[in-house]
């Protein structure tokens, strides 16, 4: 079978194709880059797609201000290593600036927040298009969404009225104050992706790999203590060795038992899981049967 | 192992998401915390789990129970990857079931055993024909509901039969099959031992997907990559993808629209020369002349020209609310590079219930037509048939920047 047959090939090609055609459709795109597998993912396809020449879009970060210090670390150190500009939006700012109320509860998720930050940089460097590494196998809203995903001035997505995207010709037209958010990895799934950090041994944070950390056990689930989270004298704290499967705030984001120290070891967990990704490791998207639906319509990835 | 990227289409009811749900469900595809929030959402008495809900993903196809975007779905096997658009079956979707017959190599057409072929049924079957789809599978669902007639089966398929001539598959297979009870889905029904055919799942890892190696070499320029830093200051490599044939070191080209003609030096595919790139791949090229070119031109074999002409006749699918407009100006975005266009004329409308074509004047929300229609720029394209990825375009509104119409161009 020839090389451009095999589907990690394939899905490359695609994404390369996606990233192309936004930094050509549009005045000013950015690259959404969080710290996490499927962003330093994109980032790595961006280098396959446009050196020797420079990036035409800076990497964006939404920093909650709740982001694990692992995934900071390692933004700076790529966007460095890689010699691209980086431009950081606070959550934080945006919650002092808006009088805004944080979730409540003991795990409270800035998810529904970071919007706000977003949606302000998007209107600052006049954005016209977000790049992100969202794939549709995560979740049933996602499943819908289309590669070239226009939003309103308020940053809405509107489900029902979704543009017909024909064949692999992408339409990236839009009415003054409209942008669009592009997602080149939208038909990936997490074992593809993890497949592809094999195939090209892409660096990654170290969270990722089975490590020692002290959680407390909520419900069935491991969160870690650190400055945001307490654990109360009622809870049951452990130190295991555990991994991330998903790297999203630490208030929210649960780790799992492993003790996978190779990439190979980690793809072997994931074929023997019976639990999706977001189940497994994030208490936000349990709130309700649509929560990602709601977040997308206001704005969010 | 490759992809392969199908459609399942049908009529609202025919078990559609279902089908779906059947086979990620048998081929172990669905997580236990998302099985967990199907089985609460089951609300149907004496059944473990509505499968159907696997794919309805927004709140308005839950409550109403119906399909009405695109669900993109995926699973593997040890032979195949598979990417599955879950079409809406309502007519007034029939775009968004557009959006996702145009990237599918393959159709899968649910047909109820109990009613036979619909409108619905004829209408699913030649969008998917006119959208490029060479490979079809006719699923004759509910056969537990007709006691599993080979009469019946053999009914059907003899009346698709009759109507495949307009089509234009190339290869068509019949499967009885029961989406609820999982007849024929991944496994062999006992209940039908008169049906020799292979199931739905290894048909779906069989069949062959045509390549576009042999086709005449199309290549437009996506981006082009010029550094101007002090190491790659000479560096002037045009990016894209090989739409179809293959292009070597030494070819000569002409280059579309200014006409001169240069050869290939290099062809760089991530930053390693490779002496020959095939259709499907991201490459660079570089040419032996630093000459004038821009995104949306193409570069072509000197002895494979495609056709070049500002006068068109192509079929249509509208897909806007507002009808086509004759002597209205749209932006028509053949890949890379976009002309401004008048339609010209309407020349005649496919007609699903009757079969054939008749006169027309207009053409409406999910019409499929032909049309004339001229261009401010010559175009460089290839028909439809012989070449799907050089002989469509999207027409895009110029006001509301929408797109409003799939083309196909005629020869």
């Amino acid at each position: 079978m020839s090389n451009s047959t095999h589907y990690l090939n394939q899905l490359e090609d695609e994404a390369i194709y996606i990233l192309r055609e936004a930094a050509a459709q549009f005045e000013k795109p950015a690259l959404l880059f969080s710290g996490g597998k499927d962003s330093i993912v994109l980032v790595h396809l961006a280098l396959k797609a446009f050196r020797p020449g420079k990036f035409p879009f800076p990497l964006v970060h939404i920093d909650t201000g709740h982001n694990f210090p692992e995934a900071i670390a390692f933004r700076d150190y790529l966007a460095n290593k890689i010699g691209e500009k980086l431009i950081v939006a606070s959550v934080e700012d945006s919650i002092r600036k808006y009088n805004l109320k944080e979730t409540q509860g003991r795990f409270p998720s800035r998810n529904a927040l970071q919007t706000y930050a977003l949606l302000d940089i998007i209107q600052e460097n006049e954005f016209d298009a977000c790049i992100g590494g969202a794939r549709r196998d995560e979740e049933k809203a996602r499943a819908k969404e289309r590669i070239f995903s226009v939003r309103d001035d308020f940053g809405q997505w509107d489900p029902k009225l979704q543009r017909p995207e024909l064949w692999d010709i992408l339409n990236g037209k839009i009415q003054k104050g409209h942008n669009v958010r592009v997602f080149p990895i939208s038909n990936w799934t997490e074992l593809d992706v993890w497949n592809y950090i094999k195939k090209y041994n892409v660096e990654l944070p170290n969270l990722y790999f089975a490590h020692e950390r002290e959680c407390i056990v909520h419900q069935d689930k491991l969160v870690a203590t650190s400055e945001f989270i307490q654990p109360l004298e009622t809870d049951t704290v452990v130190v295991e060795k555990v991994r991330y499967r998903t790297v999203g705030d630490m208030t929210c984001t649960a780790a799992v038992p492993s003790e996978a120290a190779t990439i190979q070891d980690i793809i072997d967990d994931i074929i023997q899981t019976r639990v999706s990704e977001r189940g497994q490791t994030r208490l936000d998207d349990q709130l309700s049967e649509a929560a990602m639906e709601d977040r997308k319509k206001q704005g969010y990835f | 192992m490759n992809t392969l990227k199908f459609i399942t289409a049908g009529n609202v009811d025919d078990g559609k998401s279902t089908l779906i749900g059947r086979l990620l469900y048998d081929s172990d595809s669905i997580h236990t915390d998302q099985l967990g929030v199907l089985q609460k959402q089951t609300k149907q008495e004496g059944v473990e789990i509505d499968l159907s809900l696997i794919t309805d993903g927004l709140r308005a196809e839950r409550e109403q129970g119906i399909t009405i975007d695109v669900a993109y779905k995926y699973f593997s096997t040890k032979k195949r990857k598979f990417i599955i658009a879950d079409a809406p079956g309502h007519e007034q979707y029939t775009r968004n079931m557009i959006t996702g017959a145009s990237n599918s190599d393959l159709i899968v057409i649910l047909v109820d055993a109990r009613k036979g072929i619909t409108l619905q049924t004829k209408r699913h079957a030649s969008i998917g024909s006119l959208m490029g789809i060479k490979k079809a599978i006719i699923a004759i669902n509910k056969i537990d509901l007709v006691e599993y007639s080979e009469f019946i089966f053999n009914d059907i398929k003899n009346a698709f039969e009759a109507i495949r001539g307009e089509l234009a598959y190339d290869e068509i297979a019949y499967i009885p099959v029961s989406a609820l009870v999982g007849d024929n889905i991944v496994a062999k029904s006992l209940k039908t031992p008169w049906f020799e055919g292979d199931t739905l799942l290894s048909t779906l890892e069989h069949i062959e997907v045509p390549s576009k190696e042999n086709l005449a070499s199309r290549f437009q320029v996506q981006w082009v990559i010029r550094p101007k830093d002090e190491e790659n200051h000479d560096y002037r490599g045009y990016a894209g993808q090989i739409l179809s044939g293959q292009y070597q070191i030494g070819d000569q080209v002409k280059i579309l629209p200014s006409g001169i003609e240069t050869s290939i030096v290099k062809i760089e595919k991530q930053q390693q020369t490779i002496e020959k790139a095939i259709a499907g791949e991201n490459v660079v090229l570089h040419l032996a002349d630093n000459i004038d070119i821009s995104r949306g031109d193409s570069i072509v074999k000197s002895d494979e020209l495609p056709i070049t002409s500002n006068e068109l006749k192509t079929w249509i699918c509208w897909l806007d609310n507002a009808p086509l407009q004759i002597g209205k100006t749209y932006i028509l975005q053949h890949r890379f590079r976009s002309v401004r266009i008048k339609i010209q004329s309407v020349d005649r409308k496919w007609d699903v219930n009757q079969w054939q074509f008749n006169d027309a004047e207009e053409v409406k929300l999910n019409d499929i037509g032909q049309i004339s229609l001229r261009a401010n720029q010559p175009l460089f394209f290839d028909s439809f048939e012989e070449n799907s990825k050089s002989g469509n375009a999207i027409l895009v509104d110029e006001t509301t920047f929408n797109t409003v119409g799939a083309l196909m161009f005629l020869a």
